[in-house]
């Protein structure tokens, strides 16, 4: 039962940071059709935002705010710098241009910072773990889990709730449609990036606070399974991204806790089979995106 | 208000539009007529701003648009109801309006929105369901709205009674000539050539990318151009 609920939390814990992950993708793919494979970077450089920033001393609170600003700030800057111009491209030329930002920021942690993963310690207060009765919990995962809600939550209100929220959900309907309103593009592409960026920035802040270090190569794999989740969950759609999210950080925590040992060297490939089975089901995804395509 | 003067516009090799030329004068409503393919909607969304225009120039009160993003256009007070009318079907009738009222400052948008949900009771009702739900000629009317509701100087409308009931098509028409009366600028496309000609002053009949014929409806009316684009729509 302990295990359970324990293996539970975990699942959640490493779900919401795939479902962060994936929602700043589908955010990005709904509007501007880019599979941002840079994405593992942005969380990259919010992970060495909260090295460099507790290097220097900053409070750990504060240099976690730094590590989610820098996100932001580097995915915006990535769309001004490369994606902008490839506005309107097909969907391959982006992915390509997108590989292309991924490689040169990947060397320039490798060659600028250091190839070796960089330690961040935390304090106990943060690393240690919580009894509640016979179950023990590691505060890190009930850190993750809430602030994990809070920002789907946030995202929620400000996607329903202004009018900037509404100019991206129809954005992702009919780009060329909001321009004919007098909405600008640039700034709900802009603010597309943002959030996306800040999403990858969070994830980082709870990846590297788990982790307790950096390397240039951070963002690959929780990117990689957050692709995964955007695909289950139904490429282009949000609340899919979430819930794709979930789903592989579940199959993959519980395939990890009850398969035998035997087959634990395939944990990766049990998840991927277990995705492809719900794809023969639901080959649209989970919660297929209902948008109408102009181009 | 409005001067096209010998636009081009091409899809990769195939020219679409070959040197059209049209205006619309102040509070007139023009309608261009033409077969499908004649180049009706290219010449209304290069206009918008929306087709890259290969050449020719767009004045717009004076000042070129030619190549000015669509948004900037829009902002100057043009406002486009397109073919189709392409209304955010996943967001509700008020989310639609919003997006549109966006770019008016606030307390005239409630205003705006005010004389636009009386002039349209229907969408009143259909606030807050999701524009999808609506029947065609409800979608037309919001896709209008929408256009009106930050008080354009000239309201592009294309097709708009396209795939509308008979009833719905009458009220659309009764609402262009309303919107003329109030002293509207329009420029229409419609393959619906008699009822456009009763609403519209003028017409410019297209015919492969070209102006075919132009002039006051009441010299387009018999004439031989005008029934071929009418047999061919």
């Amino acid at each position: 039962m302990d295990t359970l609920v324990q293996q539970t939390v975990n699942a959640l814990s490493l779900g919401g940071i795939y479902a962060l992950l994936a929602l700043g993708l589908a955010i990005v793919f709904s509007i501007v059709r880019l599979i941002n494979f840079a994405h593992g970077e942005i969380m990259t450089v919010g992970g060495y935002g909260v090295f460099v920033a507790l290097a220097t001393g900053t409070p750990v609170l504060a240099a976690m705010a730094v590590g989610v600003g820098v996100a932001i700030v580097a995915a915006v800057l990535m769309e001004r710098v490369a994606f902008r111009a490839m506005r309107g491209a097909s969907v391959v030329t982006l992915l390509i241009t997108s590989f292309a930002v991924s490689e040169l920021l990947k060397v320039l942690f490798q060659n600028g910072i250091s190839a070796r993963p960089k330690p961040i310690s935390l304090p106990q207060t943060i690393t240690g773990t919580i009894q509640v009765g016979e179950i023990t919990i590691s505060t890190m995962s009930v850190i993750s889990i809430t602030v994990t809600l809070l920002s789907l939550l946030a995202l929620t209100i400000v996607l329903r709730r202004t009018t900037m929220g509404v100019a991206m959900r129809a954005a992702a309907e009919d780009f060329d449609m909001l321009r004919l309103l007098g909405v600008r593009a640039n700034t709900v592409v802009m603010t597309a990036f943002a959030a996306s960026g800040l999403l990858a920035g969070v994830a980082a802040v709870i990846w590297t606070a788990q982790r307790g270090s950096v390397d240039p190569l951070m963002g690959f794999f929780p990117v990689l399974k957050a692709f995964i989740s955007t695909v289950l969950g139904g490429l282009g759609s949000l609340p899919g991204a979430v819930l794709g999210g979930f789903v592989v950080g579940a199959i993959e925590v519980f395939s990890q806790a009850f398969l035998p040992t035997a087959l634990a060297p395939y944990r990766d490939a049990v998840v991927l089979t277990a995705v492809i089975a719900i794809l023969l089901v639901r080959p649209e995804g989970l919660i297929p995106a209902a948008q109408t395509d102009r181009s | 208000m409005l001067e096209v003067r010998d636009l081009k516009v091409s899809y990769g090799p195939v020219q679409a539009v070959r040197g059209v030329s049209l205006h619309v004068r102040a509070g007139e409503v023009v309608a261009l007529l033409g077969a499908n393919g004649a180049g009706k909607t290219t010449t209304l969304m290069a206009i918008a701003g929306l087709r890259r225009v290969t050449s020719g120039t767009i004045t717009f009160e004076g000042s070129a648009i030619t190549g000015t993003p669509p948004e900037d256009i829009v902002r100057a007070g043009v406002g486009v109801a397109p073919e189709g009318r392409r209304i955010f079907a996943s967001l509700t009738v008020a989310e639609n309006l919003q997006l549109a009222a966006a770019i008016v400052p606030p307390d005239a948008a409630v205003e705006r929105r005010q004389a636009l949900l009386e002039r349209f009771p229907i969408l009143g009702e259909r606030y807050h369901q999701r524009a999808g739900l609506l029947s065609g000629g409800e979608q037309q009317m919001l896709a209008i709205a929408r256009a009106l509701l930050p008080g354009p100087k000239l309201l592009m409308v294309d097709e708009p009674s396209l795939g509308l009931a008979p009833q719905m098509v009458d009220s659309v028409f009764d609402l262009l000539a309303k919107l003329k009366a109030d002293g509207t600028t329009i420029l229409l496309v419609e393959q619906n050539v008699p009822r456009a000609l009763e609403v519209a002053d003028h017409g410019v009949v297209l015919a492969s990318g070209q102006v075919a014929l132009a002039g006051p409806v009441a010299d387009l009316a018999g004439s031989e151009s005008v029934r071929a684009a009418y047999l061919a729509a």
